[in-house]
């Protein structure tokens, strides 16, 4: 038996459950209810208020998210990669170890104390399940990278000339973004997608696009589903690029 | 060239990390203008003498003076000196010209200077017009001279320099030895220079700092350090070298490998004994029956490009090694001598093992962290401070570590003509020397016994 030949039960896994429904994804957003090949469900999108109005919405919420998971998650990989002041690994444990408690228990239990203490569901209590969720898919990958990185040129900086401060803004921050652009990947997109954290944490007050995906396909309307699906496949395909240095995006996260 | 003042100035540093002493009473000065490089092998402690006075690391004691003045607390960005990094360090995120402006932007140097002395120091290192060429895509030699102009840029008193053409092949790592020479005399400031290349050290070099262990061995011009050495460890690791046991019998008489020989060395005393250094270009051959002190037969002969290296068995059995233009056929034997010049003798840093130790009983010594069997001691009794005394030769070695009362690694080793002198580094950190005719390697785990008999105790005095 050949080397290549042991790829073959992988090809097949990532046949069935990866390109299938992909493709099944394409063919049932083509297709209006009987069958027929058709753009009608994609069109449909364009026009339907209430879709786009969502779509706005989750942007929004998915950039708010964003942002405040950088601003948080940077500085607490900063800490954590930082050997003077982090010198266990429990730490890192710590920060991770919210990830192996399924994320909708997480957030019925945040859904739960909001209640407890009588704080109105709303944006506010949306953002926060939000970045209670994903903050720690942006603090690895930064962390991955400012613990991978070399540290001489941090030396070499300072040899420079450049005080703690300049050598953070001007050499430390510019090399980690790759971490950055992965930490965004794996939290903007997600966010746009989800559906579990606008149900229970603002009783669907707020809807996003994941929200309306999952109302249509279990409704039935599973053309116009995935037709939605697509359209949210393509936004992630298109900003996957501009986060540039896509290699380098995917290293730091290894 | 090198002035009298000095510019630099090391007193008493020491350094350590966790348990590990890496640098042990450092006192070194360095002169204005002068070209030092500071050699020895890996863990030496060379890179933290160059660390420490670059300001990456500050020292546990001692000071570090500046023109006279103790620039301890100074941290490195504010510290008149630039280093060029092993490994370049050059910022992947910038192109050639913002690496090289990267400290004189933080200067706030007006950007019209910026451009002509980023332009200036391309120059200078022969790297015109890649200004705008992104550091990944150059070679190793040019990253090198990226990474010498950027420092050089900002117009350092001193250059530090730390093995900077180790990743380089051997031809361009010539060509940049030259290059850089060229550019210690242009610039007239003072370079300190890493490495664990001798002969890239004594090409560069005003002045050689020999390091060991933490430890300054030898410190002197390129030619004091290979026609001098001051001990074997300097001989064996500048140079090739015939380090050989020896006595003086008077001074300028020496006797080693069974012959006497007429030396220029005095101060000895008489009948001592000493290490001798012959380097293998410096045994000559003859034809002449007058002109020769030994004869050897030749056993190996290789081609080395410019000369030929032979190893030969002289007539009391030492084997030498012998560099010479002529090639001898090997079996043949050969007449040789050598110029009493070329003879430098050495003190002896030791002539047997000497620890100290306690007895735990009449027959049982406690040293070195185990407890050994000895004869009967008439007169000592368990808690007397004792001196042990072992014969080099009187170290037995075994290949398992577990099978000794003490278990160490061979650490170095020295050949000295008809045996080898190994140091040994015990797990608890004492140093204790052998004589074998065995062969081991550096960095082979032995176990260490000595034998009851060979144990020689006598009482130490309180001091």
């Amino acid at each position: 038996m050949k080397r290549s030949h042991w790829s073959i039960p992988y090809a097949i896994f990532l046949g069935v459950f990866v390109v299938l429904p992909l493709l099944l994804i394409l063919v049932y957003a083509l297709q209006d209810g009987s069958g027929h090949f058709t753009l009608a469900n994609i069109t449909r999108f364009f026009s339907d208020s209430d879709a786009l109005g969502t779509f706005a919405v989750s942007i929004e919420v998915a950039i708010e998210n964003t942002l405040i998971c950088i601003l948080l998650g940077y500085p607490a990989a900063w800490i954590l990669a930082n050997k003077e002041l982090n010198r266990s690994a429990v730490t890192i444990v710590l920060f991770i170890l919210p990830m192996w408690i399924n994320a909708l228990m997480r957030t019925l239990a945040t859904a739960e104390l909001f209640g407890m203490f009588g704080i109105p569901l709303g944006k506010g209590t949306l953002l926060f399940g939000m970045v209670y969720d994903y903050l720690p898919f942006m603090i690895y990958p930064i962390y991955n990278v400012l613990n991978k990185m070399d540290k001489s040129y941090a030396e070499a900086a300072q040899d420079l000339g450049a005080t703690p401060w300049k050598v953070f803004w001007k050499v430390t921050v510019p090399l980690s973004m790759p971490g950055v652009a992965s930490g965004v990947l794996m939290v903007f997109m997600p966010t746009v997608s989800t559906f579990a954290i606008s149900e229970f944490l603002t009783n669907n007050k707020i809807k996003l696009f994941g929200t309306i995906i999952q109302e249509n396909i279990n409704s039935s309307m599973w053309n116009y589903g995935a037709a939605l699906a697509l359209i949210m496949l393509v936004i992630i395909g298109i900003s996957t690029m501009f986060t540039g240095g896509r290699k380098e995006a995917e290293e730091a996260l290894i | 060239m090198a002035s009298d003042e000095h510019i630099i100035d090391l007193k008493g540093v020491s350094k350590s990390f966790g348990d590990k002493k890496i640098l042990d009473n450092i006192n070194l000065y360095i002169r204005k203008g002068e070209f030092v490089t500071l050699l020895g092998p890996s863990g030496c402690g060379k890179t933290t003498t160059l660390r420490l006075i670059a300001g990456f690391l500050a020292p546990d004691e001692g000071e570090i003076l500046l023109d006279g003045k103790d620039i301890s607390g100074i941290p490195p960005y504010k510290r008149p000196f630039n280093t060029v990094f092993q490994r370049y360090a050059l910022f992947p995120h910038l192109d050639v010209y913002d690496n090289i402006a990267f400290g004189l932007k933080l200067r706030k140097v007006p950007s019209e200077e910026i451009d002509q002395r980023v332009r200036k120091v391309l120059k200078l290192v022969s790297m015109t017009d890649y200004e705008e060429r992104d550091v990944d895509s150059l070679s190793g030699g040019q990253q090198q001279r990226v990474a010498i102009a950027r420092a050089l840029v900002n117009q350092p008193e001193i250059l530090l320099l730390d093995e900077p053409l180790a990743a380089l092949d051997l031809k361009l790592r010539k060509d940049m030895q030259i290059e850089l020479k060229e550019m210690h005399r242009e610039l007239g400031i003072t370079f300190i220079y890493v490495t664990h290349d001798q002969e890239e050290a004594l090409t560069l070099s005003d002045t050689i700092v020999v390091m060991d262990e933490g430890r300054i061995q030898q410190i002197g011009t390129p030619t004091e350090v290979y026609n001098e050495p001051v001990n074997s460890f300097v001989a064996d690791f500048i140079g090739e070298s015939n380090i050989l046991n020896g006595t003086m019998i008077r001074d300028r008489r020496v006797s080693f490998i069974g012959h006497e020989f007429d030396c220029v060395d005095e101060g000895f005393g008489e009948n001592n004994p000493v290490d001798v250094v012959v380097r293998p270009e410096d045994i000559y051959f003859t034809k002449k029956e007058e002109k020769t002190q030994f004869t050897a037969t030749v056993r190996s002969c290789t081609f080395k490009g410019v000369h030929y290296e032979m190893y030969v068995d002289t007539d009391t059995g030492y084997e030498l090694m012998i560099q010479d233009y002529d090639a001898y056929p090997v079996d043949s034997v050969v007449r040789l001598y050598i110029d009493p010049d070329d003879i430098q003798v050495m003190r002896k840093e030791r002539t047997c093992n000497t620890f100290e130790g306690e007895m735990a009983d009449e027959t049982h010594v406690e040293m070195l962290g185990g407890t050994f069997e000895c004869l009967p001691q008439a007169g000592l009794k368990a808690g007397d401070k004792v001196r042990v005394e072992v014969a080099f030769d009187k170290v037995d070695l075994l290949d398992h570590q577990e099978e000794g009362e003490l278990a160490g690694e061979v650490h170095f080793l020295l050949y000295k003509g008809d045996h080898y002198h190994l140091t040994i580094l015990t797990e608890d950190g004492d140093h204790l020397w052998v004589d074998t005719d065995d062969i081991w390697d550096k960095g082979d785990l032995v176990g260490i016994n000595f034998a009851p008999e060979d144990l020689k105790i006598s009482k130490r005095n309180e001091a």
